[in-house]
């Protein structure tokens, strides 16, 4: 089933376009590496599914509705997003958090409910955070605030989640660490779940399906094999690369001379 | 957080409150009887117990309870809008704004009321929400964020540049106008009324209680604007009630005890190291609190060099200052 439709999408920084034309449909239960150069458009296009961003035209539909005409906490019901940094001024703990991900389902002045601790309590666990519950956010390392966040977004209780670059700035064992959450989130959860990456080989060894940008235009969709292709991938990333297969994965090495 | 903790929290707090309001009416530089100022027996106009404690120092320190209230519930506020915790009605220039637009009405001589909110009210309030205005696009950056160190240039700007104004009009004002405004740019609670806690009062309160409204929006948002509007916070909305409301209730009391410093920053601060930032309990805690806090001050005021009375704003100025500076140097240590 079609999850989210999004048609001749364009967006517009200030005089530079970041967006054009872009349509592109997700598919319930999609696990999709969103990869392309910096400044492809990766994390405006995330904004724009997550109703962040308006786009300048075009038109983005959840399950057939119009996303504009969609009250924005029964949007957060179904949709969550998750930034690539999280810079806490303020001294919150770890489980406020996470129970922030419970705002789209509480009304004005009031506190949340037996159920909505339980919820948190359940998704700490998914992500393996119930040990720093009472620890501050800003003492944890980067790796535990990325999980604390996918445990926010959680909480929120969404069918599809949105993440720009989560394994940006961790270790290779948080990456993998960060990665499998994911996974079994898309595979025991039935989680649809849409990332941009900058790590081509781990995105094709996670996710079903892959989405090339360059320029703000989709360049190819499809399965890994589909999209690592040697003269597309040298063509927009503007290096020379070399592709191997090893246990029917695809690998991308980028030639180094030297 | 669950309602149990919320009330008992909330009960010290204003257990502070009440011991404050109960025991600073009896310190003064003149020593009143309780038992004379409520006795039946003497004619209240000869009773000077009961006028001292009544028509003189009662109505200052609701105001002061009232001003400390509004600023520090102000300050919790901008802090957690601009995500910055220097933020504060004082440092971001909001005062010195507020300050102008009651000069200017004072100087215009408006001294009428419009549906019931005198007109230097409301020329504070849009002076304060001016500078708000300035502050927050001047220092927005592309990202949605506000840097401290240009936060606080703007801030510094907006009050030269108010003060500037301020004593342009000054200048060219007559000699009781300027009277009028000299006293009340010195900051002080103690030209006051029962009138006129009568009008503020409400003011006051309807901003706390919009602010208690959107508390929880406002917590998202000072975790990140983009990350709020993704759990179904309409932030364009919330931060235009949050600014309006919160220089509301800036511009209200300004414009009555002129600008007192650094309430709003020391309060929201000390408060947060003792229940959080979440501003469902920052918000009423800093309200009793910041009440407690300058009614404090001002007895301080009354009495340190009694029987002359200094403003209070200088009291609350000699602890904010400091206070600033440390804040600074903790801030570029992290």
């Amino acid at each position: 089933m079609t999850l989210m439709k999004l048609e001749n999408i364009s967006f517009t920084y200030e005089t530079e376009p970041v967006l054009r034309d872009l349509s592109l449909s997700i598919q319930e239960q999609d696990f999709i590496g969103l990869i392309g150069p910096n400044g492809s458009g990766k994390s405006t296009l995330l904004k724009i599914m997550g109703a962040i961003m308006k786009p300048d035209s075009g038109s983005v539909r959840f399950k057939e509705s119009p996303v504009a005409k969609i009250n924005k906490k029964l949007f957060a019901q179904s949709v969550s997003w998750i930034p690539q940094d999280h810079p806490m001024v303020f001294p919150f703990k770890v489980s406020e958090i996470v129970l922030m991900g419970r705002h789209p389902y509480l009304s004005p002045l009031s506190f949340e409910s037996e159920e909505d601790f339980e919820i948190t309590r359940r998704a700490m666990e998914t992500t393996m955070t119930s040990q720093f519950a009472d620890r501050y956010f800003n003492e944890i390392s980067g790796g535990e605030k990325q999980r604390v966040m996918i445990a926010s977004a959680l909480a929120q209780r969404p069918e599809m989640m949105l993440l720009d670059e989560p394994t940006a700035a961790l270790d290779l064992k948080y990456q993998i660490q960060i990665l499998n959450i994911l996974k079994n989130l898309n595979t025991a959860h039935n989680m649809t779940l849409i990332m941009a990456m900058h790590d081509l080989n781990l995105a094709a060894s996670f996710c079903n399906r892959l989405i090339l940008l360059d320029e703000g235009q989709i360049v190819r969709d499809g399965t890994p094999e589909q999209v690592l292709e040697k003269d597309i991938l040298e063509r927009v990333y503007g290096i020379e690369i070399d592709l191997d297969a090893k246990d029917g994965n695809i690998r991308v090495h980028p030639v180094i001379e030297n | 957080m669950n309602l149990r903790s919320y009330t008992m929290t909330l009960s010290i707090f204003f257990l502070i409150f009440i011991i404050t309001l109960c025991v600073t009416p009896l310190i003064g530089s003149s020593n009143i009887s309780l038992a004379r100022a409520f006795s039946d027996s003497i004619n209240i106009s000869n009773n000077a117990d009961a006028n001292i404690l009544f028509q003189v120092r009662l109505p200052r320190i609701l105001l002061g309870a009232l001003t400390g209230a509004a600023l520090s519930v102000a300050g919790a506020i901008f802090q957690a809008l601009l995500r910055n915790d220097l933020a504060a009605p004082f440092t971001l220039g909001v005062s010195s704004g507020a300050a102008l637009g009651a000069v200017i009405a004072i100087a215009l001589n408006l001294n009428m009321s419009l549906m019931g909110f005198p007109v230097v009210s409301l020329f504070s309030f849009l002076g304060s929400l001016g500078a708000i205005m300035l502050v927050f696009s001047l220092v927005r950056t592309r990202h949605g964020e506000f840097p401290t160190g240009i936060l606080l240039l703007a801030g510094v700007t907006a009050n030269f540049f108010f003060a500037a104004m301020v004593m342009f009009i000054h200048y060219l004002a007559d000699f009781s106008q300027s009277f009028r405004i000299i006293r009340w740019l010195m900051g002080g609670l103690d030209i006051t009324d029962y009138d006129t806690i009568l009008s503020i009062t409400p003011m006051v309160f309807l901003g706390i209680f919009i602010l208690m409204f959107i508390s929880r929006d406002l917590n998202l948002i000072s975790t990140g604007v983009h990350s709020a509007s993704s759990r179904g916070v309409n932030v364009a909305r919330i931060q235009k009630v949050g600014f309006i409301t919160a220089s509301l209730i800036t511009g209200t009391v300004v414009a009555t005890c002129g600008p007192i410093g650094f309430v709003g920053l020391i309060v929201p601060h000390t408060v947060r190291l003792f229940v959080g930032p979440d501003l469902r309990i920052l918000i009423p805690a800093s309200m009793l609190f910041g009440a407690s806090f300058l009614v404090a001050c001002d007895t301080l005021a009354r009495t340190i060099i009694a029987p002359t009375e200094i403003p209070v704003g200088i009291i609350t100025a000699i602890l904010g200052g400091p206070f600033f500076v440390w804040l600074l140097k903790r801030k570029r240590q992290v």
